[in-house]
């Protein structure tokens, strides 16, 4: 066989021969290739988006909820049969290390009043460091405090929505009196802006109250049995697994669960809820990059049917060829290697197409264009690959050729 | 020194169907080194037949060919290649040169297949073009040839490897009778200097530039002709 470079100049010439050929039938891997990098960058883009939002509820947070998530019988859902108490919520807060803030919070949709409207929306009964945990400072004013938590004061922080819609735009809501329930509450602090959370809801559209003012004002309380869900932060993103499992251990050994026992209690990590989300963003993006892959394969068929028709034209250029002394192989790899460098060529200038498409487009429909490099290396890759598969047919074809007939051939 | 080329009881049989066809049968013929030999015969006497087997382009369907003492009777398709590339340099009736390939790519052909390095190539690609009269003409492609340059360039391009062995397929069949001359005159220089050259032609004024003539017919040498010594006679 004859050396890679003479094959590969050899290849670059019978291209350049052709030159507009060649490009026609490099469009189809070109198209394919732009296609899966468009997509994929659009995906990851949309990805990291989901990923962003479900951060910004907080990261490193893991979901306590009383009752089993599954049982038999149709046990009712997560949080339906309180099983946790505030001891258990004391424990977990102290005596576990890797966990840094604790917060159970209920909530409830009640129309509030101010003085000038009436606004319905999502009250919030949870415990100062239910902001610690959302890492989730206020703009003006200040949190409500653990007295207030004591003693069930009747103060309230709000998100930016809900003031704008209480108070009309360019008022302080700070000091400002709303009803709830009859209830007089005193705005002490207003939340900074969050923005929409992964479902699409307005996360500033809500106030915030003491939990203990909440059990009073809107719903019985239970005594020693924390109500609603409880949000943990753990101290570092790699600690939410050891929390989750100390979490569990903890509540087994304060409920005297014995090994048979199933947890009355359920716990659920943001890890979980991005995955879940994501997943869905996932199988879109493989269902769209499928298609683009099957135009690549069609591209990968326009290879080889012009390499069909190149060695047909180039018979008698073979003959001579295998007449001065080459051997098979070097007529198969001569042909293997234009086909080769025909796709990686496609493939190169695909991934510069496709991500020019993504550079005019994704802005036009405000998309995010995340171009991950591995893709762009698997798809050039899969381009060669599909340039080798479709090339290999009409290189065997012609290094099969009869001398003598390649050499008769007009 | 055993003769260049040694054929004992070849026969080329090709079937089609229930019927057997013998293109040659029972060639039994010897080629001394640096001889000049024409093979004549009317179309279908097995000379193109012949010639295929002689370029190791075709293999036999029995007897024996040693070429330079060595069995290519029997050889695969590489090997054949191999033979091809190293003995023998082959003179077409159509030129068979590459088209928009240059005088110089052209003759450099069979030495990328004996895998010669870039710089000794043009070199010797040079040097053969140079040897039949056409070192100006280096960069020229095909289309800006005249029929007698581009024969050269072929033969240029059959000597490059400096191969014991030429064979010329009615080198002259495609020209005026003028440039045949000076073809036939190139292959005699050729001979001269040591070449061995086997040619195939119905031309019989061409066939005279030789110094052995055979005629066949039917697929068998039917004359052999001494029509000038041989160079071993005339040394």
């Amino acid at each position: 066989m004859i050396s890679i470079g003479e094959t590969l100049r050899l290849a670059s010439r019978a291209l350049r021969r052709n030159k507009l050929r060649s490009f026609l039938t490099t469009l189809g891997i070109i198209i394919g290739v732009g296609a899966v990098i468009f997509i994929q960058s659009i995906g990851e883009g949309a990805k990291s988006r989901v990923r962003a939002q479900i951060e910004s509820a907080g990261t490193n947070i893991v979901m306590l909820f009383s009752g089993a998530s599954q049982g038999p019988g149709g046990r009712g859902g997560a949080g339906s049969q309180p099983t946790i108490t505030w001891e258990d919520l004391r424990a977990i807060q102290t005596e576990l290390p890797s966990v840094l803030a604790v917060a159970p919070q209920i909530n409830s949709n009640q129309p509030v009043i101010s003085e000038t409207n009436t606004w319905n929306t999502q009250i919030t009964g949870t415990t100062p460091d239910y902001f610690v945990i959302r890492n989730w400072p206020v703009s003006s004013g200040a949190l409500f405090t653990a007295s207030d938590q004591a003693s069930a004061a009747k103060t309230a922080v709000i998100g930016q929505t809900a003031a704008e819609n209480l108070f009309g735009p360019g008022v302080d809501p700070l000091g400002q009196i709303v009803r709830i329930r009859d209830a007089p509450f005193t705005i002490v602090g207003v939340l900074e802006r969050k923005g929409q959370n992964a479902m699409g809801m307005d996360q500033d559209d809500g106030l915030y109250i003491p939990l203990s003012t909440f059990q009073t004002r809107m719903q019985r309380g239970l005594g020693k049995f924390v109500p609603g869900r409880i949000s943990i932060s753990a101290v570092s993103p790699e600690a939410i697994g050891r929390v989750r499992q100390e979490v569990g251990q903890l509540l087994r050994e304060r409920h005297r669960l014995g090994p048979d026992d199933e947890d009355d209690f359920s716990t659920s990590s943001m890890a979980e809820m991005t995955s879940m989300l994501t997943s869905t963003q996932e199988t879109m993006t493989l269902l769209l990059s499928a298609i683009a892959l099957v135009s690549l394969i069609v591209g990968g068929i326009g290879v080889m049917n012009i390499m069909l028709v190149s060695v047909t034209e180039r018979t008698r250029e073979i003959g001579i060829r295998m007449a001065v002394g080459a051997q098979p192989t070097d007529i198969m790899m001569q042909f293997l290697v234009e086909a080769l460098v025909l796709s990686a060529i496609g493939g190169a200038l695909g991934v510069i197409f496709g991500v020019g498409l993504g550079k005019v487009i994704a802005p036009k429909f405000g998309w995010i264009m995340e171009t991950k490099t591995q893709i762009v290396f698997i798809s050039l890759a899969v381009s060669a690959g599909v340039g080798i598969v479709f090339g290999l047919y009409p290189a065997r074809k012609a290094s099969q050729l009869d001398p003598i007939d390649a050499l008769r051939y007009e | 020194m055993p003769a260049l080329i040694q054929l004992s009881n070849l026969a080329k049989v090709y079937q089609s169907g229930d019927s057997e066809f013998a293109a040659l049968h029972d060639v039994n013929l010897d080629i001394e080194r640096g001889d000049f030999v024409a093979i004549t015969g009317s179309s279908g006497s097995g000379k193109s037949t012949l010639m295929n087997i002689l370029g190791c382009l075709d293999s036999p369907t029995r007897g024996s060919y040693l070429l330079s003492d060595r069995d290519v009777a029997k050889q695969s398709r590489i090997e054949l290649a191999k033979v091809r590339n190293e003995f023998i340099g082959f003179v077409f009736q159509n030129f068979n040169l590459l088209s928009r390939t240059t005088a110089a790519e052209n003759v450099e052909l069979p030495l990328i297949y004996a895998r010669v390095p870039p710089a000794e190539r043009h070199r010797r690609a040079k040097e053969a073009l140079e040897r039949v009269g056409l070192g100006h003409r280096a960069g020229h492609t095909p289309s800006q040839l005249s029929g007698g340059q581009q024969q050269r360039v072929a033969i240029a391009r059959a000597l490059v490897t400096r191969p014991p062995l030429i064979l010329a397929d009615e080198p002259t069949g495609n020209l005026d009778s003028a440039t045949s001359v000076e073809i036939m005159k190139l292959l005699t220089e050729l001979q001269q200097s040591g070449m061995t050259i086997v040619f195939v032609t119905h031309e019989p004024d061409i066939a005279a530039y030789a110094a052995r003539k055979l005629l066949l017919k039917d697929g068998a040498v039917i004359s052999d002709l001494r029509q000038k010594p041989s160079l071993k006679e005339a040394s």
